[in-house]
């Protein structure tokens, strides 16, 4: 059996991995405390009103949660523009042929498991960076009709920003009921999340669990080369492009 | 509105009915207290009420039951009806008007030349427009016939009630008259929202005696309701609020905490997302209203609050899945599936990639043995 020399790469940044933290520990306690705010269990019934807030604290730590999970969000949306090519927006919106080839190629390995050369994705592979594409839709999903609900009761110009939604939906009915549905996205998408980045881990051994504490990967050597020479030639194929540009603007 | 000569001001009209000086103070202060106004916005009315002659009216009922006009006339103080409804009904209204027949529409008529772009037009109920407007019928004229007619020399419309905002009950799926709320019918024209199942007299009434104390509509919100009576919901002035805030719950309508008054939220209050002011005002010269009753909010003034049920459920239907299907419903089978998917997976996974993942283990234990 032959050892696999492998190549420790710098994936997350910090900024990336505490924003994913961060914002995992919004969304349990978002879901937590939204699901009460929902069905509030029936507790604490024999006490006077006047010692009890228990209801207005869950609320409380609902809205205070939203608040950093609103910032949080934004700030990754900033560093989707600053950060590191693994941090990148392009890892999320499809701009090229390669990104829906490779999206394909996973879905046949990793979600059929179809038997073929393994499709090693250094940072987020094609699929899964689509797949984040449409939960950070659900972030503004859940911003936008939860900010709107809370815009009324609330003097403050930021909440207020969100005061057109319940307009946009003639009320508080269905936003209610869009930001309750939604929160079962976030709940399906948590456990895919979890099992696949133990698959990751199980199959290809690189790191993959440890990688949003560390910020590290290891990737094979062969991959590494690969990755180097499909970059180059990637620089060279621009290089000539652009060269052929110029020429055709002289003639 | 400047006072014409030939006709009285409402301080006028009410002198002549025996009210005295008094009493007309007494309903300016009752009436700008409930508008919202500062102390001084007492005078202002009893300045605009002096001095304005009438505003001209044509109140229209279309689809509707007349429940408005009922909470209108009933409202606190007997001015509001004696001196605005009576002298609306000189105007034109169906219900409470004595003319009828070609009378009454010559009353209409009438009002419409004499003070084109001066009258207000209030609309109670909505408008069907399936089948070319069949549905609803007055004096052989379609309900949207006569409404774009008088709403063009309008100055300024009132909708009375859902009917008239959101299409209540009769826009309710599957809505087969195609009853249509009047801001979707008529455009160019300011048009005020006085949305809910009766409205409240007394914001009937305040609606109106702003449109004469100020010349002016009401501030409204976004949706179109004025932002006096409408910005805050019915949980967030309830007098039950600090049960809520504790948690504690009616589990259901027969237990204790039902006879001790807690907060109705389980039993499916629409509290918390019906903007009206009854938590405030309250109903029938202030006696109560459905809470302090015992019974939950349903939500009239707000948009498909029929559609929006069971009204005796927190967690309402999720549209498209069927009767009994909610939200947490289908999230919790959604969850399910996508468990039993994974375990397939992960089976599927140590079967069909048992090579790679025995290479794995056995580069690692190679490792280890090497160690040892």
């Amino acid at each position: 059996m032959a050892t696999q020399n492998l190549r420790r790469v710098f994936v997350w940044q910090l900024p990336v991995r505490f924003y994913h933290w961060l914002n995992a520990l919004c969304i349990v306690v978002l879901c937590v405390t939204g699901y009460i705010i929902a069905r509030p269990p029936a507790f604490q019934q024999g006490t006077e009103a006047s010692f009890a807030y228990w209801f207005g604290i869950n609320r409380f730590l609902h809205f205070a949660a939203s608040y950093i999970f609103l910032f949080n969000f934004l700030f990754r949306i900033y560093w989707g523009f600053v950060g590191n090519r693994y941090a990148d927006w392009k890892n999320f919106i499809p701009t090229n042929r390669k990104f829906f080839h490779e999206m394909w190629e996973v879905i046949k390995i990793d979600i059929l498991l179809q038997k073929d050369k393994e499709h090693l994705a250094i940072g987020h592979n094609a699929l899964a960076g689509f797949i984040y594409f449409f939960v950070f839709l659900a972030f503004a999903v859940q911003c936008l009709t939860g900010f709107g609900l809370y815009a009324a009761m609330s003097d403050w110009w930021l909440p207020n920003l969100f005061a057109w939604v319940p307009g946009l939906f003639g009320g508080d009915f269905d936003l209610r009921q869009i930001h309750h549905a939604t929160m079962w996205f976030f709940i399906i998408f948590s456990i895919i999340h979890v099992y696949l980045v133990f698959y990751h881990d199980y199959v290809e051994g690189r790191g993959e669990t440890s990688s949003i504490i560390g910020g590290w990967k290891f990737i094979e050597e062969e991959a590494f080369i690969q990755e180097m020479e499909e970059e180059k030639k990637e620089q060279e194929e621009l290089k000539r492009r652009l060269i052929q540009e110029k020429q055709k603007a002289k003639a | 509105m400047t006072p014409s000569s030939n006709r009285p001001t409402y301080y006028e009209e009410l002198r002549q009915k025996g009210y005295s000086r008094r009493d007309f103070m007494k309903f300016c202060t009752t009436i700008a207290a409930y508008m919202g106004l500062q102390a001084s916005g007492a005078a202002q009315v009893a300045e605009a009420l002096k001095s304005n002659s009438r505003v001209p009216v044509i109140w229209m009922h279309f689809q509707e039951c007349t429940c408005c006009s009922e909470s209108f006339i009933r409202s606190s103080h007997p001015i509001v009806a004696d001196v605005i409804l009576d002298k609306i009904s000189l105007d034109y209204t169906e219900t409470l008007m004595a003319a009828s027949g070609h009378q009454a529409e010559a009353a209409m008529r009438k009002t419409m030349e004499e003070f084109p772009g001066e009258y207000v037009l209030c609309v109670e109920g909505s408008v069907p427009v399936y089948e070319d407007g069949v549905y609803c019928c007055i004096g052989g004229r379609s309900a949207v016939d006569i409404l774009q007619e008088t709403a063009a020399g309008a100055k300024a419309i009132i909708g009375w009630g859902s009917c008239a905002c959101n299409g209540c009950v009769q826009a309710a799926k599957p809505n087969p008259t195609g009853a249509t709320p009047i801001h979707k019918l008529v455009k160019g024209k300011p048009i005020i929202k006085v949305p809910g199942c009766p409205p409240i007299g007394e914001v009937m009434a305040g609606v109106l005696v702003h449109l004469v104390t100020f010349g002016r509509i009401p501030e409204l919100d976004r949706i179109g309701r004025p932002k006096a009576f409408y910005s805050k919901r019915v949980h967030d002035t309830c007098y039950r609020r600090p049960f809520y805030d504790a948690g504690l719950f009616v589990e259901s309508f027969d237990d204790e905490n039902a006879q001790k008054g807690y907060c109705l939220y389980k039993v499916g209050c629409r509290g918390p997302m019906t903007y009206n002011a009854c938590g405030v005002t309250k109903w029938n010269n202030g006696t109560s209203f459905p809470i302090q009753s015992g019974h939950g909010c349903i939500g009239c003034s707000e948009e498909n609050f029929w559609d929006n049920g069971p009204f005796y459920r927190r967690i309402t239907n999720f549209p498209g899945f069927g009767i009994e299907s909610n939200a947490d419903k289908i999230g919790a089978a959604g969850a399910g599936i996508t468990v039993a998917g994974i375990a397939a997976h992960a089976i599927g996974t140590n079967l069909r990639k048992k090579k790679l993942i025995d290479g794995l283990i056995a580069e690692g234990k190679e490792s280890d043995q090497a160690l040892s």
